[in-house]
């Protein structure tokens, strides 16, 4: 992939092969290439320690699940498909326009440009507000781990209409504390993933920002399209993370 | 047979460049502000030699409470805390980032033929992070410490202890990032900023040893970052991952935490194995036999790293055909490790040996790791593993290879590379010195923790029977010689800063780039962009150099 890139900004640069060094060109590089090269490949290393970050929670969430299925079905229950569907779909389309702003900045057209990272920005935030309305309602039912955690939904159901809607039977108490583990991963893998949404938009307002002054639009489009590496990064962990959590049991 | 190889220009006339990249800019901003890789690698050298200090001052305090069988000197928890803080500040703050930090940033580009690292503001970055890391470390310590050990087992971390465990996991978790950044710009930086002719093949090996180490910083801190994340959040929260009572479990935590810190051990040692690579060629006027060999079995090194994991967990409850599979492949890794050990030997074998300091460190490394790797053996048969774990062999088998290797490699690197960072030779005797006191003090300190560890007494108390006492009077003794042997260094390495005989470019005769430019280097390396015409370690082509020079001059 890194060199794919390479090559279509090798392309580019072609086009002025002979005239000064770009302003954007770091002394340590010899051309525009390599340091394209360079900062790609480093950009997809990065990820690849971002993928083992999420591994090490994806392997803690593989055996909590096998050792505990029932109570990882019930406690799956809990979660609205609506809303986690909503924002599956609020995420996919926000990498779209990222795409697209990519794909803008590439063609030099700012205010185009412009649209689509404001875009990308607000579905941002329409995800992570619906993502908060889905934690207050677990707060609200003690849903969240810790010493204020209620199993009323798990070894009662007929008390929880989401619980009689899903058809859940009642659980032996220690079956059901265990849906305790599942939520605990779903707070923890749900938040970590926010929490790198949290750190895209803020890097997100900040690329409006220099990409107003005009400088994504001059033919140096690299730090966009890595950004939207990390963006699509960000949407693929949510692309798992909601069957594995929102759909266990529901096929 | 001449007892030296060194060549020093004529001292009455020899001057050190003016124009360097010491000088090149001045005042505090001009390093704080850097981002050449050479700067960036003496500040990581300033600072990791202030938390070696720290460190070994900490073991220093271990080693006099152990003088005496009772807990005298400190209370228990104070030793625990003690203990754990030597543990985690030599770990993450001295032998991660020690070699990779200061020698392969500052070389790595210069033997490649780069100007630079790819990527010098994260190469800049990477040490604001590590000092963050660092200082909040010693935060955690004057403000209660922190009295887990270094491993964090869970559940005590989490559960049964009420000291900084979230502040150290914090600082942990910073300086990891700067251990990524790290291996992420070297990976980069030799895949693609290496000068025309440099073919992968022809790479010192010092590059091939830090690229396996890079890819296990890179592949393995992220999954210790989740581990401490899953403790601070089971502090914070109670989130149970590691609570049995909540149906979580404990062992999961050191499976999390093994696979990033077994690999870690690796990340420690193979950097100092590619200093070895480099100081035995040079010494002995050879080139690495099995250059192959030696690169890849770094490589395979890295491999087998991230598959050994859990034979730290023999004892703790993990299924027999677990223990019986990771035991092989923890046997499985001293091959390469042996590989090593071997071409070294046949590299010395009817080369020109001269035995200055880089070599004598050298030799003590071939030594003392060689010792520290078959032990190793020792604790990956589960058998043995279960009468010793825990016991004083597993701290003198870690120490063996850690400090007689790792710390011996590293002082070689220093030694062999000072004349190029500052452009002045360390006086040869007393170093020479230094390197044999270091040798004798390490083994009267943890030879006889061999034997403690076979009797049975166990790591991590402040008492013990009053029957060891006599082994441990050893071991404090042989603490205090190799205290002597590691500050030597400091004293006589400043003191050549102002005093020492002018090196020239190449003192050693030695193939790598970094020594065909001056020294100390110029900003941008190399006057010239240097085109790779001859392989690795050639010191023919070496010889025909000289005689084209002098040819020219004449």
């Amino acid at each position: 992939m890194s060199d794919s890139t390479a090559v279509e900004h090798g392309a580019e640069a072609g086009g002025h092969a002979h005239s000064e060094h770009p302003h954007y060109l770091l002394h340590h590089f010899e051309s525009v290439e390599q340091q394209a090269d360079a900062s790609g490949f480093a950009m997809w290393l990065f990820l690849l320690t971002e993928v083992m970050f999420f591994s090490g929670l994806f392997v803690v969430y593989m055996i909590y699940r096998n050792w505990y299925y029932p109570a990882f079905v019930a406690g799956s229950h809990q979660l609205s498909v609506l809303l986690g569907g909503v924002n599956s779909v609020i995420l996919i389309t926000s990498s779209l326009t990222m795409a697209l702003a990519v794909w803008f900045a590439e063609r030099r057209k700012k205010n185009a440009l412009l649209a689509c990272l404001v875009t990308t920005l607000l579905l941002g935030i329409v995800f992570l507000g619906i993502k908060g309305l889905e934690y207050k309602e677990k707060f609200e039912k003690h849903h969240f781990p810790g010493a204020t955690f209620s199993l009323e939904s798990f070894v009662n159901p007929a008390s929880d209409p989401v619980a009689v809607a899903a058809g859940d039977k009642p659980l032996p108490v220690d079956t059901a504390q265990r849906t305790e583990l599942f939520f605990a991963l779903y707070f923890a893998m749900t938040g970590m993933h926010a929490l790198h949404m949290i750190i895209g938009m803020g890097l997100l307002v900040f690329i409006i920002y220099r990409a107003r002054q005009g400088a994504y639009t001059t033919g140096h489009t690299q730090f966009v399209e890595y950004f939207g590496y990390y963006w699509h990064f960000v949407d693929i962990i949510w692309i798992f993370l909601f069957p594995l959590l929102y759909l266990i049991n529901r096929h | 047979m001449s007892s030296t190889i060194v060549s020093l220009p004529d001292q009455s006339t020899a001057r050190i460049p003016k124009d360097n990249y010491l000088t090149r800019e001045n005042g505090i901003l001009s390093w704080l502000l850097t981002r050449d890789h050479k700067r960036i690698g003496i500040l990581y050298l300033i600072s990791m030699t202030f938390f070696f200090f720290i460190g070994g001052a900490l073991a220093g305090l271990i080693r006099l409470e152990l003088l005496t069988p009772q807990s005298d000197l400190m209370a228990a928890d104070t030793y625990n805390k003690v203990f754990t803080m030597h543990g985690v500040v030599m770990i993450f703050f001295f032998l991660v980032p020690s070699v990779p930090g200061a020698l392969g940033n500052f070389f790595l580009p210069m033997m490649i033929g780069a100007k630079d690292l790819a990527l010098p503001k994260m190469n800049l970055a990477s040490w604001y992070l590590y000092m963050a890391g660092g200082l909040l470390t010693l935060w955690a310590m004057i403000t209660g410490g922190v009295d887990t050990g270094w491993t964090f087992t869970t559940p005590l971390s989490t559960h049964y202890v009420n000291t900084n465990v979230i502040t150290t996991g914090l600082a942990i978790f910073i300086a990891g990032f700067s251990s990524i950044f790290t291996g992420l710009n070297f990976i980069v930086t030799i895949h693609k900023m290496r000068a025309p002719g440099m073919t992968w093949f022809r790479l010192p090996l010092f590059v091939w040893a830090n690229y396996a180490a890079s890819i296990l910083m890179v592949l393995g801190t992220p999954v210790l970052a989740v581990a401490i994340v899953l403790v601070a959040l089971e502090r914070a929260f109670g989130i149970g991952v590691f609570d049995p009572t909540k149906g979580g479990d404990p062992l999961l935590f050191q499976h999390l935490f093994w696979f990033y810190s077994h690999p870690a051990v690796y990340i420690m040692i193979l950097p100092g194995m590619g200093v070895i690579s480099e100081v035995i060629s040079t010494f002995s006027r050879k080139r690495v036999f099995g250059y192959t060999a030696v690169a890849f079995s770094s490589v395979a090194i890295a491999v087998f790293g991230f598959f050994v994991w859990a034979h730290h967990m023999f004892i703790m409850g993990i299924s027999n055909y677990a223990v019986l599979v990771f035991s092989l492949l923890t046997m499985l890794v001293a091959v390469p490790s042996a590989i090593k050990i071997f071409n070294w030997a046949f590299t010395l074998y009817k080369g020109s040996i001269t035995f200055e300091t880089p070599m004598i460190y050298a030799f003590g490394f071939m030594g003392l790791f060689t010792i520290g790797g078959m032990t190793g053996v020792f604790l990956g048969v589960s058998g043995t593993d279960i009468h010793l774990t825990e016991t004083y062999f597993i701290v003198a088998h870690f120490h063996f290879v850690m400090v007689g290797g790792m710390l011996m490699a590293f002082l070689a690197g220093i030694h062999f590379w000072w004349p190029k960072m500052t452009g002045r030779m360390y006086p040869e005797k007393i170093s020479q010195l230094a390197a044999v006191i270091t040798f004798i003090g390490f083994n009267l300190t943890f030879f006889p923790q061999f034997i403690l560890g076979t009797l049975g007494m166990p790591r991590r108390y402040a008492s013990y029977p009053p029957e060891f006492q006599i082994l441990n009077v050893f071991s404090t003794a042989g603490a205090t010689i190799l205290g002597v042997g590691y500050l030597l260094p400091v004293l006589y390495l400043v003191w050549s800063l102002k005093y020492g005989r002018i090196a020239g470019d190449n003192p050693w005769q030695a193939t790598g780039l970094e020594w065909q430019t001056q020294s100390p280097p110029l900003t941008e390396n190399f006057a010239v962009p240097p085109i790779m015409d001859h392989e690795a370690y050639d010191y023919e082509w070496l010889e025909n150099q000289k005689a084209k020079e002098v040819a020219s001059v004449g």
